[in-house]
């Protein structure tokens, strides 16, 4: 009997378990999809023309903006997927089966890794149903299939790191509406980036944030591979910014999940 | 490294302790659990009995002791102790959102059994659970009942030697009470050790080999149902006599301390054995008074539950 046998059966059987809820469940899937949808539209139809001709040389400026804020809105999926990872983890945690699960032979990371597993499946399905949105109303990348599976790639990476900090967001927070609302910043980060408007048009201090915080590496390299422009160095920033938040998240999760749990 | 006895015990314990923060919840426990039998821990809210099985169980860590669980040592191999046990605790440890059967395939693959094997086990323990008629019900529509005998289902999946049963049957109705009962002495009949937390005497009494009296984190009593009955006062054989010259020959005997005038009873104290009750008789014979009729009263728990904490199950700190 092999132990990473093991490991990998357990975390499979894991996965399914959070398949199904996700499929009995479905008012999250929803909710991550609907938000970036939801902000999609009123972005490029309400705010797109004007923000649009702030643009540089650029002609049609809602279209314009179209291109440049798809990016970042399929960036906010990602981000709304880690919220639903971190609350579906609190909703387990403070159910007894967990207690179970501890109390069994199993492999004790089968457990967490079922849940980054199973946030991996929701996150990647809603990134494509808000990609279709954005294409059906007009997003037209300029790329080709190696980019497109490049850009893929890179939303893979950046939601595997978000997802293995909202698990440790999750076993942290002592309430489900906490870990609810401890990822919120996640939400926020894409706006105080490169998301939305680019970061030249912002006042000093926030515009330096702007411009280290890891998102926007992460937009560029985004925005880069779809949409042709120049990526420079953000590639490797969004590479390493992904690398340490995963390393963050997963020994965080992974120490946390090890403490005893709190006397019930 | 194990000496040779003739039964190893399922559990032993020696000076466990363990607190959270500067409460003390158990205070150097020690105690044996023999193999194949029902062992109750019996004590009133917040005596420490979730503690001690959530330790035993491999949950949470002790600050203190020396455990061995289903042979073996509970600090040092806990994985071992986990693929032996099984534990039903006393909050619902069933997947909501899945239904009755998905539960206990869950169950099934995490013990790796296969999909067939699997599928035969959660029929079977659909069947002997009679929750055949709800398998395909997410659960969250279940019955408190229904959620119990599928969570102590979920637990036998694996076939464990020693399960820990925390509060069973807490929040139950007579009916699912007594039906959980049955279920327990099938267990034990089958050789299955049975770890038993409650804080009803009625069900220590019904279930128990042996009964730790638990009180702030401390074993104030230890025995089988009997040995506790009989260790305390109370147990007496109430004489009735047919008129007031009988009751006044007997008190002239026993003493008038328990006479009852207007019933025409005497209550002499006795721990219910048959050399005491004879003894009784044979001075009531030898002095030719005539009883009408008699009766044996033999301690019930609760006294016990009185006797060793100096206070009773339902009342707690407030009336030390």
């Amino acid at each position: 009997m092999s132990t990473l046998r093991y490991t990998v059966t357990d975390s499979a059987t894991m996965l399914r378990r959070n398949l199904r809820h996700l499929q009995r469940y479905p008012s999250v899937t929803l909710f991550v999809v609907g938000i970036p949808v939801v902000l999609l539209l009123l972005f490029v139809y309400v705010f797109g023309g004007t923000l649009g001709a702030g643009l540089a040389g650029v002609s049609d400026g809602r279209t314009a903006y179209l291109n440049y804020v798809a990016p970042g809105i399929i960036l906010m999926t990602v981000a709304g997927a880690a919220q639903g990872t971190a609350i579906s983890v609190a909703m387990d945690m403070t159910a007894g089966i967990i207690a179970r699960f501890r109390t069994m032979a199993i492999s004790r990371a089968s457990v967490l890794t079922g849940h980054v597993l199973g946030s991996m499946v929701q996150s990647m399905l809603s990134v494509a149903v808000v990609i279709g949105v954005a294409l059906l109303i007009g997003f037209r990348p300029t790329t080709d299939p190696l980019k497109w599976i490049a850009a893929i790639g890179v939303l893979a990476m950046i939601s595997f790191a978000l997802i293995w900090l909202s698990v440790a967001l999750g076993l942290v927070s002592k309430s489900v509406e906490t870990a609810s609302n401890l990822p919120m910043f996640l939400m926020l980060l894409p706006f105080l980036g490169s998301g939305f408007v680019p970061t030249a048009s912002m006042p000093a201090g926030l515009r330096w944030f702007a411009e280290y915080q890891p998102f926007t590496p992460v937009i560029e390299t985004l925005r880069g591979l779809l949409m042709g422009t120049p990526i420079g160095n953000s590639a490797i920033l969004a590479v390493a910014w992904c690398a340490a938040i995963t390393v963050v998240g997963y020994v965080w999760a992974r120490a946390l999940y090890k403490r005893d749990p709190a006397a019930l | 490294m194990t000496t040779t006895t003739l039964t190893r015990p399922a559990i032993s314990v020696k000076g466990l302790r363990k607190s959270f923060g500067d409460k003390l919840v158990l205070d150097g426990i020690d105690l044996t659990v023999a193999e194949g039998t029902i062992f109750s821990l019996l004590g009133p809210n917040g005596a420490g009995k979730t503690t001690m099985v959530q330790i035993l169980s491999t949950l949470i860590t002790a600050d203190g002791g020396e455990m061995h669980v289903a042979g073996h040592a509970l600090a040092k191999d806990p994985n071992a102790v986990r693929a032996a046990i099984g534990v039903t605790g006393q909050f619902s440890a069933v997947d909501n959102l899945l239904t009755g059967e998905e539960n206990l395939r869950l169950m099934a693959d995490l013990h790796h059994l296969g999909q067939p094997e699997g599928r035969r086990r959660a029929a079977a323990l659909l069947a002997q659970f009679d929750l055949v008629d709800a398998a395909k019900k997410p659960v969250a529509t279940y019955s408190g009942g229904m959620r119990r005998r599928l969570d102590l289902a979920m637990t036998l999946v694996g076939n464990p030697r020693l399960i820990f049963l925390d509060e069973p049957t807490s929040g139950l109705d007579p009916r699912s009470r007594r039906n959980m009962w049955q279920i327990i002495r099938h267990l034990v009949a089958e050789g299955v050790t049975i770890f038993l937390t409650t804080q009803q005497l009625e069900e220590a009494d019904q279930l128990a080999d042996r009964i730790a009296v638990l009180d702030h984190g401390r074993v104030v009593a230890e025995g089988t149902p009997e040995e506790l009955k009989r260790r305390i006062a109370g147990g007496h054989i109430r004489l009735q006599f047919a008129d007031a010259g009988a009751l006044d020959s007997a008190t002239h005997i026993f003493g008038a301390l328990s006479r009852d005038d207007d019933a025409l009873s005497l209550q002499v104290p006795s721990d219910g054995n048959v050399r005491s009750l004879k003894a009784v008789l044979d001075q009531l014979d030898r002095e030719s008074i005539e009883v009408d009729s008699l009766s044996i009263h033999t301690p019930d728990l609760d006294d016990v539950f009185f006797a060793v904490t100096g206070h009773t199950n339902t009342q707690k700190d407030s009336q030390q």
